[in-house]
């Protein structure tokens, strides 16, 4: 939006001080929508999962099968057999509803963000890395970069390096469709619609398994992603991403 | 005002009536279809409105997925109930010769069916998940009356909207709408895994909704009472579940 706008006008009626944001007003609203949303995912997702934390792979799946594995935590059900002598509080009623409208509002902020990214170049330009970018020795050194924990300055910090674009890409093409789909599998009525959804997973366990661990790899993508923030300078990341300016577009003008 | 800023403000405020009037026609149509659930109200009616609506316009006649006979879970998991009450005990000792079913409400002949009665209905034979909320599933045949049977049987007037359902344990209630209640798979089950349905599973008489969590599958039904609206019922949120925090519909 801001950039066909401000590409529109002419050079002389752009006041000195205005400068392409770093972010553009979309990214930034859906950004902090999915925030939320991920965080309000991940509470209940964790709460529904306390209920039963054994997995298994297939149809199905209880405390009669063995499992694929379980998670050593106490359970809020007195059914399942954990070692612990005690059982949690029922928390599943609220973090089902809560789970499920938050899927909702990132669902729609997901595809506000898709549309918008395509409309305006977002993927081409600030995704798609260069096919230069995409050699063992480029991705190499970008790699070596991070581990030695030394933050992009200058030019470089204008744009992502490869491995962000890879990553981003990633987290938005492969792993959140993937927990959508995973999550739809475990729905009894959609898998009386769309009955292939769960065979192809190998199963409504399979699906809850799945969901699991991708939900596992988005925190981890999480974590990683606000240490890199915290490294590269929080205030001025956090800034970039509400208003849009960056101490480096200052520098620019 | 520059011409900038005046094209923005006017794009945005078309852009939000738009939204606001879309939004408006939506809810109209929600609720002219039956959309809204009975727990539609408060924090996470939005969502649930939302879940509900989408799956009723998606589900409606779809077939719950069912399996091969080589696919049943053995053993099945019978899910922890409370205490079973004195009453049941007491059909229990007559081996459940006595229980019956009662179907009132909007219907032109209310009645009161015993097992035996039941048992001489169409019988329909199906092997299907059953997914508590918890997360844990097991694959079983059932064997019952189609509800849609019993409802023909007692004459269900066209204004019926939803059939309430009641477990004999006390607070044990739900309701489901016509789609639901008119499915060929949801059954009043008196068998499984081609023996008596045992009372762990909800003997000796169940409601099977196949398409819906297990929760929705009330143990020891008692009585049907079709209705044209659950304001009546309860705290007229649809069913017990709503009542401690659950969701009415439970298709996911």
């Amino acid at each position: 939006m801001a950039d066909s706008t401000w590409g529109s006008t002419s050079a002389s009626a752009v006041p000195a001080t205005t400068v392409r944001p770093r972010h553009s007003a979309v990214v930034r609203v859906t950004h902090w929508i999915t925030t939320f949303c991920f965080l309000a995912l991940l509470v209940s997702g964790i709460e529904i999962l306390v209920s039963h934390p054994r997995f298994y792979w297939g149809e199905a799946g209880n405390v009669l099968t063995p499992p694929l594995f379980k998670l050593p935590i106490p359970a809020s059900r007195a059914t399942v057999p954990t070692g612990y002598g005690y059982v949690l509080p029922d928390q599943n009623g609220w973090s089902r509803y809560l789970h499920f409208q938050s899927a909702w509002v990132a669902v729609f902020t997901g595809l506000l963000y898709v549309v918008f990214a395509l409309f305006q170049g977002h993927f081409r330009r600030n995704l798609l890395p260069a096919r230069a970018d995409l050699s063992w020795r480029g991705l190499s050194n970008v790699v070596a970069q991070h581990l030695r924990l030394r933050p992009a300055s200058g030019e470089e910090a204008w744009s992502y390096n490869a491995l962000q674009r890879l990553t981003y890409l990633l987290v938005i093409f492969v792993l959140f469709p993937l927990v959508i789909w995973t999550g739809l599998a475990m729905s009894p009525a959609i898998a009386s619609v769309f009955p292939a959804a769960v065979a192809t997973l190998g199963g409504q366990q399979s699906a809850r398994t799945i969901n699991f661990f991708v939900s596992v790899l988005l925190v981890l993508f999480l974590v990683v992603h606000v240490i890199m923030v915290c490294l590269t300078g929080f205030r001025k990341r956090v800034r970039a991403m509400i208003t849009g300016r960056s101490a480096p577009d200052m520098e620019r003008v | 005002m520059s011409r900038l800023s005046r094209r923005k403000l006017i794009t945005t405020g078309l852009v939000a009536t738009a939204g606001a009037s879309g939004l408006a026609a939506a809810v109209k149509l929600a609720q002219r279809y039956s959309l809204i659930p009975p727990d539609g109200g408060g924090l996470y009616g939005p969502g649930e409105t939302l879940t509900y609506a989408a799956q009723r316009i998606l589900t409606r006649h779809s077939l719950a997925r069912e399996f091969k006979p080589s696919q049943v879970s053995n053993p099945p998991f019978a899910n922890e109930v409370a205490p079973l009450g004195d009453a049941f005990k007491r059909f229990q000792e007559g081996a459940f010769t006595d229980w019956r079913l009662t179907v009132d409400g909007m219907v032109a002949r209310p009645a009161s069916f015993s097992l035996s009665e039941l048992k001489r209905f169409p019988c329909r034979r199906q092997i299907t998940h059953l997914a508590c909320e918890e997360g844990w599933s097991y694959i079983a045949e059932w064997m019952g009356v189609p509800l849609s049977h019993i409802l023909d049987v007692v004459g269900t007037f066209p204004q019926a909207r939803y059939v309430v359902y009641r477990s004999i344990q006390p607070d044990w209630w739900e309701s489901i709408d016509m789609a639901d209640a008119l499915h060929p798979q949801t059954l009043v089950a008196h068998g499984m895994n081609g023996g008596e349905l045992p009372v762990a599973f909800g003997g000796p008489l169940r409601l099977r909704v196949p398409r819906q969590l297990g929760y929705k599958s009330v143990k020891y039904i008692t009585r049907l009472t079709m209705t044209d609206s659950l304001k009546r019922f309860g705290k007229g949120l649809g069913s017990g579940s709503p009542e401690g925090g659950y969701a009415w519909y439970a298709g996911i």
